[in-house]
């Protein structure tokens, strides 16, 4: 293992978020408030509980995820998208370096930010609403898997992408959908049935489901479930990165 | 001399089926400098980056330092060190940072004084904090060659590193050559600048249409190919040659005031004395006298053209 290399790559990551503190950390964490403001205080005004749980309280797990899902994804997709561009991307190409350390680098970057973003979202939701975590390992034990494998989908977004129109393509039109309409801010059991049928087939609902469940030990579905869908999809885009690289899909020509 | 890079029937056909490496065969000594010279779109980039691992080879082999680049590519690159054509920085980084991450990309754990070292060797000390935007062209340049001597390869690609560079800078890269050349590390230079190569190289490789069409000691092939050329300026106007001299083959000049005789200056017999024995015989007097030795530009233009024609 080159440590040293994938070492290189994070620090340089982590110190493009130190120069762009605004953007990275500040930016997400006003959105995310503004959210508490939208659902908790004008929808919590009218919903006052969801199967037990203040509402408040309830959209905590779903709000992180959101920003850490959509983060995970522009965070790793502009890390390896903007040395493309640049074309700078010929010395990692050249470097004695695996696609497995590349990805480590890059993808342990943006799951490090998204991780920090997580627990700071976490820690504000704390001053606003009463929040309880009954299974804190478990938490964040899924917060991590989701940062990673949001981290590889956006890593995988930013080999694809040869525009920054398409940078934003997958992000704006599949992920942030998939988030919203993946129980991020209701139970499942509010939709009618027809609509409850669809959502099972959002990835997202086993995230969002899982992550719940960690903290109030209700989902929509099993919280087993919800750690098997991470893991295959973690692994599925781990596959997907590998086949980029051994065949320098987008990256060699 | 033992090679430290060992390319055979190397060839890359890009998607669309152009074909920019043909069946390329070149073994590098250790130590040596080769320059590699050919008109644009001969293919001298994509054999660089296909050593450096950039671009995937359609078919062929190369090994460096005995190892083969995809296989063993973690030996192989660790020992290579690539400055590309294109101007390619992180805008936003400081010279000193950019310089330390491809050192650490290469494995190499952090040495400021080597660093120090380099950035004082290409004039950059007093920028090491600026950010790379900041910086001129050829300031971009020295960059991009710290860069890739920051993991002290023991290959040096330098893919036309002269390009848009002002002449101190062209000397200072001069120097470092020389400088690396003395501690033993392999050169391949591309470049457009024939009088570059012509100071710096051992060996020329002129690649043309993805063929290697020549590889020979400079030395050498300055004798070879390198035709001597003897002006003589006469000192009454001539208005054609005379029949006797016709053996010579000789040029009249346009003003009718000087002939041009070519020979081969590694022959046993020039034909120079014999010449002005006859001129003299011919009642032509003779003025002044200059002698010229084709330059390597010459037998590049000479070399590539011929392959066109084919």
């Amino acid at each position: 293992m080159n440590w040293q290399a994938v070492k290189s790559i994070y620090n340089f990551e982590m110190q493009r978020t130190r120069r762009s503190l605004m953007q990275s950390i500040i930016s997400p964490v006003v959105s995310t408030l503004l959210y508490f403001v939208v659902f908790g205080s004008a929808i919590g005004s009218r919903i006052q509980e969801v199967d037990g749980i203040d509402y408040g309280a309830f959209i905590v797990p779903g709000l992180i995820m959101l920003t850490i899902l959509t983060q995970s994804v522009s965070n790793a997709s502009f890390g390896i998208y903007f040395p493309k561009f640049t074309g700078t991307i010929y010395e990692v190409m050249s470097a004695p370096i695996s696609f497995f350390e590349i990805v480590l680098g890059y993808v342990g970057a943006a799951t490090t930010k998204s991780m920090i973003l997580g627990i700071i979202i976490l820690i504000t939701a704390s001053f606003i609403v009463d929040v309880t975590i009954a299974h804190p390992i478990l938490m964040m034990v899924f917060m991590l898997l989701t940062c990673i494998s949001f981290s590889l989908l956006g890593f995988i977004i930013g080999i694809w992408a040869d525009s920054f129109e398409k940078l934003q393509l997958i992000p704006l039109l599949v992920v942030t959908p998939l988030v919203f309409l993946g129980g991020s801010f209701y139970s499942v059991s509010m939709l009618p049935d027809i609509w409850q049928t669809i959502t099972y087939f959002n990835p997202v609902l086993y995230l969002v489901s899982g992550f719940r469940w960690a903290f109030f030990e209700m989902s929509d579905v099993s919280p087993v479930v919800s750690l098997v869908a991470v893991s295959v999809f973690l692994f599925g885009c781990l596959a997907v990165i590998y086949w980029m690289f051994k065949t320098g899909y987008k990256l060699k020509s | 001399m033992k090679p430290i890079i060992s390319i055979q029937n190397l060839s890359k056909i890009y998607e669309g089926g152009f074909t920019a490496l043909d069946d390329v065969n070149l073994e590098v000594g250790e130590g040596e400098i080769i320059a590699l010279l050919g008109p644009n779109g001969a293919g001298k980039t994509t054999l660089i980056s296909t050593i450096c691992g950039i671009i995937n080879a359609s078919s062929g082999q190369v090994r460096v330092n005995g190892f083969d680049i995809v296989k063993d590519f973690r030996q192989t690159r660790s020992i290579i060190g690539l400055v590309p054509q294109e101007l390619t920085t992180d805008a936003f980084e400081s010279v000193w940072d950019t310089v330390s991450f491809s050192r650490g990309l290469f494995g190499k754990s952090k040495s400021p004084k080597l660093i120090e070292k380099i950035l004082k060797d290409l004039s950059l000390w007093d920028k090491k904090d600026s950010k790379l935007m900041t910086l001129s062209g050829g300031m971009k340049r020295r960059v991009m060659i710290a860069k890739a001597l920051s993991h002290e390869p023991r290959v040096l690609f330098l893919d036309e590193p002269s390009a848009g560079v002002d002449v101190e800078l062209r000397k200072d890269m001069w120097r470092v050559v020389e400088e690396l050349r003395q501690t033993g590390v392999t050169i391949i230079l591309t470049t457009h600048y024939i009088e570059e190569a012509e100071a710096i190289a051992d060996r020329i490789a002129v690649i043309n249409r993805g063929k290697i069409v020549l590889v020979e000691d400079k030395a050498e092939l300055m004798q070879k190919l390198g035709k001597k050329t003897l002006t003589v300026q006469i000192s009454k106007e001539l208005k054609s040659i005379p029949k006797a001299l016709s053996k010579y083959n000789l040029e009249l000049s346009d003003d009718k005031m000087s002939l041009t005789y070519a020979y081969d200056a590694s022959g046993k017999r020039t034909g120079i004395t014999s010449l002005l024995s006859d001129l003299s015989t011919a009642k032509i007097l003779v003025r002044d006298i200059e002698t010229k030795q084709s330059s390597l530009e010459d037998i590049f233009v000479g070399l590539v053209s011929e392959g066109a024609g084919s």
